[in-house]
């Protein structure tokens, strides 16, 4: 069952600068929302704060209208599954990289098994299924990761900028498979990224970061019209992925 | 060169003759260099992993002190240890000096801060984005410490062979709380000054090439199984 997600007055501080001030940030049940922004705005500082890595100096953070503290933290990371930017893999075959999460969470051996085998042949590594994690070219590593955290059958999927480091065939291939996957599962989606092609792909919801601030939240077309000057230097533009995703 | 050649023959004699006193000062070495890697093990992996993942204010100091640690003389610690075990030491009443157990804890001593050191730099050496992915994936703490030990288990098994290294060669501790007394704490490098000083140079360079070939042999082991785990 997917879950909401709401955070509210969240402010971090580090070194005397607010680096997050979050008023109000909230995402609905099965909702994708992208989360743009110039570097050093605080995305990924954000989707760590929401996954509860990092501890807010003060704010809330509630998933399905439950306040999460330290009594219940962990139950609420064990809700969700996190993609890096790298793929962070363990040092071990790509089916236990799949498989361990798994275990930890409480899930039988019999049950992770399934689970992995079912979400590596969806993302088309079943072939590297005993292949050590070290071995992966960048987009397998990246598919491995993505089955990694979907095999986990999250209620929240947080995604910091996962495909900036691949080629765009990877890239777009990975996106396209997303956005049959997250639809169909109807997991809640925060996904952080610097290139606004892959945003139609996964959602029309956009809120922009600046300077640890949400500025602004809409549709992607309302967004990116008006600041259409501006965000065009972030990052490469490409208007056939909006008006046709899977193009 | 020629004592070492006879040296090296007397060696193969006493070995293919199973004779009895090098069998027993061999079984001994085993016994107290691998004991005390493994009490160095449950005292260095602790703090090393203590130290390279906790920050707080004196942590300069204790890092300090572990590297310190790292080179302390063998002889130092024979003679600390020594005076807390003499009879009229704080520990005198248990009265380990000049027994196997005193070697093991001198050796402890010596081995502690090397895997403690060497432990904290192969932890250190994670990517700390996996710590973080580790963390997301819903651990609790001790999984959490599992799953960091693995990835940097490389690392640690070179903290292990450091640690076995530095037992298994010294001499100094061993002679002074041990004493090298013949069939009870006599070890393969105190039997080795001990021929020495008494001239039978033939005889010390047999039991040196044996001692050679006991720490080439479980070094060997360990970088084997170190270098798969690698590969693998």
């Amino acid at each position: 069952m997917p879950i909401t997600l709401t955070a509210s007055r969240l402010k971090l501080e580090r070194s005397g600068k607010l680096i997050l001030d979050i008023d109000r940030l909230a995402l609905a049940s099965g909702e994708t929302l992208a989360l743009v922004g110039p570097n050093g705005a605080g995305k990924s500082t954000l989707l760590q704060v929401l996954a509860f890595l990092i501890q807010p100096d003060t704010g809330a953070i509630e998933l399905d209208g439950e306040p999460i503290s330290n009594g219940n933290r962990l139950t609420a990371i064990r809700r969700m599954a996190l993609v890096f930017q790298e793929a962070l893999l363990l040092d071990t075959t790509v089916q236990q990289n799949i498989e361990i999460p798994l275990r930890i969470r409480g899930v039988s051996r019999h049950d992770a098994q399934i689970r992995s085998v079912e979400w590596m042949h969806r993302l088309g590594i079943s072939p590297l299924a005993r292949k050590q994690a070290k071995k992966l070219s960048g987009g397998e590593a990246q598919r491995a990761s993505i089955a990694r955290a979907l095999a986990l059958q999250p209620q929240l999927l947080l995604m910091d900028e996962p495909f900036s480091a691949l080629d765009y065939p990877t890239r777009k291939g990975l996106l396209i498979e997303l956005s049959r996957i997250l639809p169909e599962t109807g997991i809640t989606t925060l996904f952080v990224t610097h290139d606004f092609s892959e945003i139609p792909f996964l959602t029309r919801r956009v809120a922009v970061l600046f300077e640890g601030r949400i500025i602004r939240e809409g549709d992607i077309q309302e967004i990116l019209g008006e600041a259409a000057v501006s965000l065009s230097t972030w990052a490469p533009w490409d208007n056939a992925a909006i008006s046709n995703p899977s193009a | 060169m020629n004592v070492i050649w006879e040296g090296l023959l007397a060696a193969v004699r006493m070995l293919i003759s199973l004779d009895p006193e090098v069998l027993e000062i061999t079984w001994r070495t085993i016994q107290v260099s691998v004991t005390a890697t493994i009490i160095s093990i449950g005292i260095g992996l602790p703090i090393g992993t203590w130290l390279a993942l906790t920050r707080f204010r004196s942590r300069g100091f204790w890092v300090s002190l572990v590297n310190f640690g790292m080179g302390l003389p063998p002889v130092v610690v024979g003679l600390v240890t020594w005076l807390m075990l003499a009879r009229y030491g704080p520990f005198g009443m248990l009265e380990l000096l000049y027994t196997p157990t005193a070697i093991v804890l001198a050796q402890s001593i010596i081995a502690s801060p090397i895997v403690a050191g060497f432990s904290m730099a192969a932890i250190q050496a994670v990517n700390p984005k996996l710590l973080l992915q580790i963390r997301a994936m819903g651990t609790t703490r001790f999984q959490f410490l599992l799953l960091l030990l693995w990835e940097a288990r490389l690392g640690i098994l070179s903290a292990i062979i450091a640690g076995f290294g530095g037992v298994i060669s010294e001499v100094g501790a061993s002679m002074m709380v041990g004493g090298n007394i013949r069939g009870y704490t006599r070890v393969l490098t105190t039997a080795t000054v001990l021929e020495v000083s008494k001239g039978n140079l033939e005889l010390a360079a047999a039991l040196s090439i044996i001692l050679l070939t006991l720490t080439f042999v479980i070094v060997s082991l360990l970088s084997h199984w170190q270098q798969k785990k690698s590969a693998s």
